[in-house]
């Protein structure tokens, strides 16, 4: 196995175990650490200790307790079913128009929906919140939902444009010859056809959504604090482990989500 | 469309037609683009006009200020970081993608899963799990001491250490993807040409694979670069207010001084840092390359 030869140039495996050690250490830095949270979540004591000394569920029934971590919870998901309808909505709709233009337009255009990506989030977040207390939306679902749509948009426009370039537009054509309208050529044609890239799209608009920190710092607060917010502050001012317990929880949510982004795209393929 | 190009009496209407047809699926991308940018990008526009206001005249005295040493000192703090993070980012994220790329498809899909868990991971979980690990009697400090490396903890956290440590941890996913697609599409016969010709692994590695994949980490050094210099949550909770990057002065002029003003001018040297490096490179390796769009 050692001596077979592993690439196009004879260099062996065995020549190559450095790479491979190295892939390896690297692979582990990028999975482990996030895993470090769920025995600590079942620990019994305050302090941060590895491992655990006894094991309870204390931390849980202190987050499923606490009224204000209950109504963080639900404005965070509340916003990311909200955004997720809104950006894969009017993401899809704006990559279908780009993918139907032609010349230098949807290059133009293409460019300008990466923008939120490409300006730092702080930026965003600062100028929405003074855009946001003129018009009165600071600490309101629709303020949240539309500054974490502004994030969402652009990865949905990416997801769904990508997937558009390996469809045949003539089939819609074809739809249409036969007397189809257009949005129902769309609808019963095309849609059927890129529903995993607008999946997996939707499945990026939630995570993100859930996961926006730093707009969500300034335009969420009082009685619609997300649930990023109430994090970032107990983690700046004193670390409880409810928070690992809440980790948990979310480290779950994020295996589940990859693993039906991937179940998407498996479909795809067969 | 062939409407357009249609002779006979009916040519104009038809024209007409497919003009009015181009309109509507233009209008399409409207509403995503109209939220984007009243949401987004007009508020930038005023925070641009704020930096140049003082009272009811114009003045560059926002931006004279940012000449004031502690500025400085955070800009400098805020280049180290991203030069450091985007450095170790591409000397660990390169082997990795070089590993992936060259896997067969099944194990490849299963080390890109690997790959991606982090990117969806909170970002605040991931925070929270080096908070714990690197803190004074955290897990690496202990494996340090019970491996008798070391006598005294380290300061792991709380510091410009822990901070790099956190955001090489966020950053190494976007150096790694867009490098595995570049090498993924590399043609193999390439480098099999090279070695028929005498390379030996090194050279063929050297002057036929790493310039075909230079696209790949140009892409991710850019993306790693511009997201690191306007980072925020990272080194607002790893650095401890021991590190000052250039967004944390941004958030306490805002916070802590209401100052808009200096604010706003800090921001609009951040963005115009980050859209130079962008259109920069741009020019060199593609814009639709960096974003891996159409």
């Amino acid at each position: 196995m050692l001596g077979r030869p592993a690439t196009e140039t004879q260099i062996t495996h065995g020549r190559r175990l450095w790479l491979y050690a190295l892939g390896g250490l690297v692979l582990f830095f990028l999975v482990l650490p996030s895993l470090i949270v769920v025995p600590l979540s079942f620990s019994d004591t305050r302090f941060l200790q590895f491992p655990p000394p006894a094991y309870s569920t204390r931390w849980y029934e202190a987050y499923f307790g606490s009224r204000e971590w209950r109504q963080a919870t639900w404005i965070s998901f509340a916003a990311a079913f909200l955004t997720t309808v809104l950006s894969t909505g009017l993401g899809t709709l704006a990559a279908y128009s780009l993918h139907t233009m032609s010349g230098r337009a949807p290059r133009v255009i293409y460019a300008f929906f990466m923008m939120p990506l490409i300006v730092p989030a702080i930026l965003v977040a600062i100028g929405t919140f003074l855009l946001y207390a003129q018009l009165g939306l600071n600490n309101t679902m629709t303020g949240i939902v539309l500054a974490h749509s502004t994030m969402a948009i652009p990865l949905v426009v990416i997801t769904v444009a990508s997937g558009l370039k390996s469809y045949d537009m003539n089939q819609e054509m074809v739809a249409r010859s036969l007397g189809a309208s257009r949005p129902r050529a769309f609808l019963t044609v095309t849609l059927p056809q890129i529903r995993i890239p607008v999946v997996t799209a939707a499945l990026l608009a939630f995570i993100t959504s859930l996961d926006e920190v730093t707009i969500s710092l300034f335009v969420a607060g009082g009685d619609y604090a997300t649930m990023t917010k109430r994090m970032f502050n107990a983690l700046r001012d004193e670390i409880d482990p409810t928070i690992a317990a809440i980790s948990t929880l979310l480290v779950a949510l994020s295996v589940a989500l990859l693993a039906a982004s991937q179940f998407a795209s498996r479909g795809e393929k067969r | 469309m062939t409407a357009a190009t249609a002779q006979g009496p009916n040519a104009a209407e038809l024209r007409a037609d497919a003009r009015r047809e181009r309109l509507v699926l233009g209008a399409l991308a409207a509403p995503g683009l109209l939220l984007i940018g009243v949401v987004a990008l007009a508020p930038i526009a005023w925070l641009f006009w704020l930096s140049v206001r003082k009272g009811d005249s114009y003045t560059l005295e926002h931006y004279a200020r940012l000449l004031h040493s502690s500025y400085a000192y955070s800009l400098q703090t805020t280049f180290e970081l991203t030069f450091l993070v985007t450095a170790i980012c591409a000397l660990l994220g390169y082997p990795l993608a070089y590993l992936i790329a060259q896997a067969r498809q099944r194990t490849a899909a299963i080390l890109l899963l690997f790959v991606l868990f982090p990117v969806w991971t909170s970002l605040l979980v991931r925070c929270y799990a080096w908070l714990v690990l690197l803190q004074r009697r955290g897990l690496v400090n202990t494996w340090l001491a019970d491996a008798g490396l070391i006598d005294l903890p380290l300061r792991l956290v709380h510091n410009f250490t822990g901070t790099t440590i956190g955001m090489v941890h966020i950053m190494l996913p976007f150096m790694v993807l867009p490098l595995y697609a570049t090498m993924r599409a590399i043609d193999r016969d390439y480098v099999r040409a090279a070695a028929n010709l005498g390379a030996t692994p090194s050279q063929a590695f050297r002057h036929v694979y790493v310039p075909l994949s230079l696209p790949g980490l140009a892409a991710g050094i850019i993306i790693v670069f511009i997201l690191c210099l306007g980072f925020y949550v990272t080194p607002a909770l790893l650095g401890g207010g021991r590190v000052m990057t250039w967004s944390m002065q941004i958030e306490r002029n805002v916070t802590y001084h209401s100052d808009w003003g200096a604010a706003s001018a800090l921001g609009v040297v951040l963005l115009a840092m980050a859209l130079a490096i962008f259109w920069a490179v741009g020019r060199v390796i593609g814009f639709n390359r960096i974003l891996g769009g159409r």
